[in-house]
């Protein structure tokens, strides 16, 4: 039986985790490649690096860390940010990415995602999609895509665009409520919801992550086939363990292998 | 027991890093004296002891990228039919070991597990496509490269990531499936030649096990 995936994600920018990821014996907390070992030997079920970093001469650094961490972690790795054409798809395939997420490039020119998976398989396309309720309380909801970083409306409506996209070869929708994304306030359900029913590719749900029960709404209500989170595993809030076993005692079918293949942890 | 050569094809199909540094780690905790080579040369895969054909991206991508390098598809013969070398394919890389696949355009593959490579249909039309994430295993047969795996519905899991998948002619040819609103095929094999529809370089413990198992493989 398939099980849902839980997705630590972390911001990286110039080579660093923003902000850092505290775990204790952690050597470097702004290394990627040893926040990336710690969630492989934790069991994390895929990671996701997005690079924020604004210059595009700080690409190879980027390359550098998806290389060295695909070389140290046997598990599925998503890496997003910056991603403007096939030639960048291709480099983060070859540096060792797994899937590679497109986001504005996506929304300028959705030709883009049918170029990137007639070339690499649909498999390894993930359309990153920030999206913001543009509705009025009691209307029916609606939601608008947003670029960089939440700041630039585009005036093109989430769902369709989710749909758009599926069609022209998206194999995964990686789904932010720009609205949510930070407050620690829970998912946008709806919009996970609606952009779920709409589309027959998996969906992640992201943004807003405050406790372990909005990953299993996540899930139950949102519909989403995978839940990314980032604060509340990098500050220690809960180990991945401690989601997988709230998700699977709510019910949801998780992965509980014992992770690492041997008794070596990284640290 | 003299160092035996594994060479993994490369045929610029992308993350052959993490596969090679997987073959290491399992034939470092396997006790297995192995070099791993990636390679591009028909020579060395031709001499090799044991060989794997990985394979990310679209089926006709991947049957470009093969057919692109002179003389590997003679090598690969070669190694898997003349020598009887084990041989083992990836994802795409087991795909091509079908007689066509049908992802885009029709392309012939090598016919060395005689079956298409179609579309995956889960009967329950709520389950996505890709069949994305980890799954478990159901054994159709033994085989030497599930030993000591655990394997059921309270076994490890392997990591997919595949829109299309095989189905062979001889339902003998499939080691095991998983189940994803109805059976998909997950280990082939026929003699000396193996394929795994998941990645068992991203499989965590199943994957380093099915490594160790395949680099100690005797056909």
């Amino acid at each position: 039986m398939l099980k849902t995936r839980i997705i630590p994600c972390l911001d990286v920018k110039d080579g660093r985790v923003v902000k850092g990821v505290r775990f204790e014996g952690l050597r470097d907390a702004g290394d990627p490649v040893e926040a990336a070992k710690v969630y492989d030997a934790a069991g994390a079920d895929e990671l996701c690096f997005l690079d924020i970093t604004a210059s595009r001469e700080a690409r190879g650094t980027l390359l550098d860390i998806v290389s060295r961490t695909a070389e140290a972690c046997f598990m599925p790795l998503t890496v997003g940010g910056g991603v403007r054409t096939v030639e960048d798809v291709r480099a983060l395939l070859l540096a060792g990415a797994d899937k590679v997420a497109i986001n504005t490039a996506a929304v300028k020119d959705p030709d883009l995602v049918a170029r990137a998976a007639e070339k690499f398989g649909a498999q390894c396309i993930v359309v990153a999609i920030d999206a913001k309720r543009v509705s009025p309380p009691g209307t029916p909801a609606a939601w608008e895509i947003f670029t960089h970083g939440g700041r630039d409306p585009t005036g093109i409506d989430a769902v369709a665009f989710a749909r758009l996209v599926a069609e022209k070869g998206a194999g995964e929708l990686l789904v932010t409520s720009m609205d949510k994304d930070g407050t620690r306030s829970g998912y946008d359900l709806a919009l996970t919801r609606a952009i779920s029913d709409a589309v027959t590719v998996p969906v992640i749900a992201s943004g807003g992550v405050g406790g372990l029960d909005d990953l299993v709404a996540g899930v139950a209500q949102g519909g989403a086939s995978a839940v990314l989170a980032a604060s509340i595993f990098h500050f220690g809030q809960a180990t991945i363990a401690e989601a997988k076993a709230h998700m699977a005692a709510a019910g949801l079918a998780m992965r509980l292998d014992s992770p690492a293949s041997s008794a070596r942890t990284p640290l | 027991m003299s160092t035996e050569t594994v060479a993994i094809i490369d045929y610029g199909s992308g993350n052959l890093h993490s596969a090679a540094k997987a073959f290491e780690r399992a034939a470092r905790e396997s006790g297995c004296d192995a070099r791993i080579c990636l390679t591009a040369d028909p020579d060395v895969v031709a001499k090799a002891d044991r060989v794997v054909l990985p394979g990310v991206g679209a089926y006709a991508d991947c049957r470009r990228g093969l057919d692109a390098v002179p003389g590997m598809i003679e090598a690969m013969t070669q190694a898997a039919h003349g020598a009887g070398r084990p041989f083992l394919g990836i994802c795409v890389g087991m795909q091509l070991l079908a007689s066509r696949g049908l992802e885009y355009a029709i392309t012939p593959g090598l016919g060395w597990i005689p079956g298409d490579v179609g579309p995956i249909q889960p009967a329950d039309p709520a389950l996505k496509v890709p069949h994305m994430g980890w799954n478990t295993l159901r054994p159709a047969r033994d085989h030497a490269l599930l030993a000591g795996i655990p394997t059921g519905e309270d076994g490890l899991h392997a990591y997919f990531v595949h829109s299309y998948a095989l189905i062979p002619e001889n339902p003998d040819d499939v080691v095991a499936r998983a189940y994803y609103g109805g059976p998909v095929t997950a280990l082939v094999a026929r003699g000396n030649i193996a394929g795994t529809q998941f990645h068992p370089e991203k499989s965590q413990r199943l994957g380093l096990a099915l490594i160790a198992n395949f680099l100690h493989w005797r056909p």
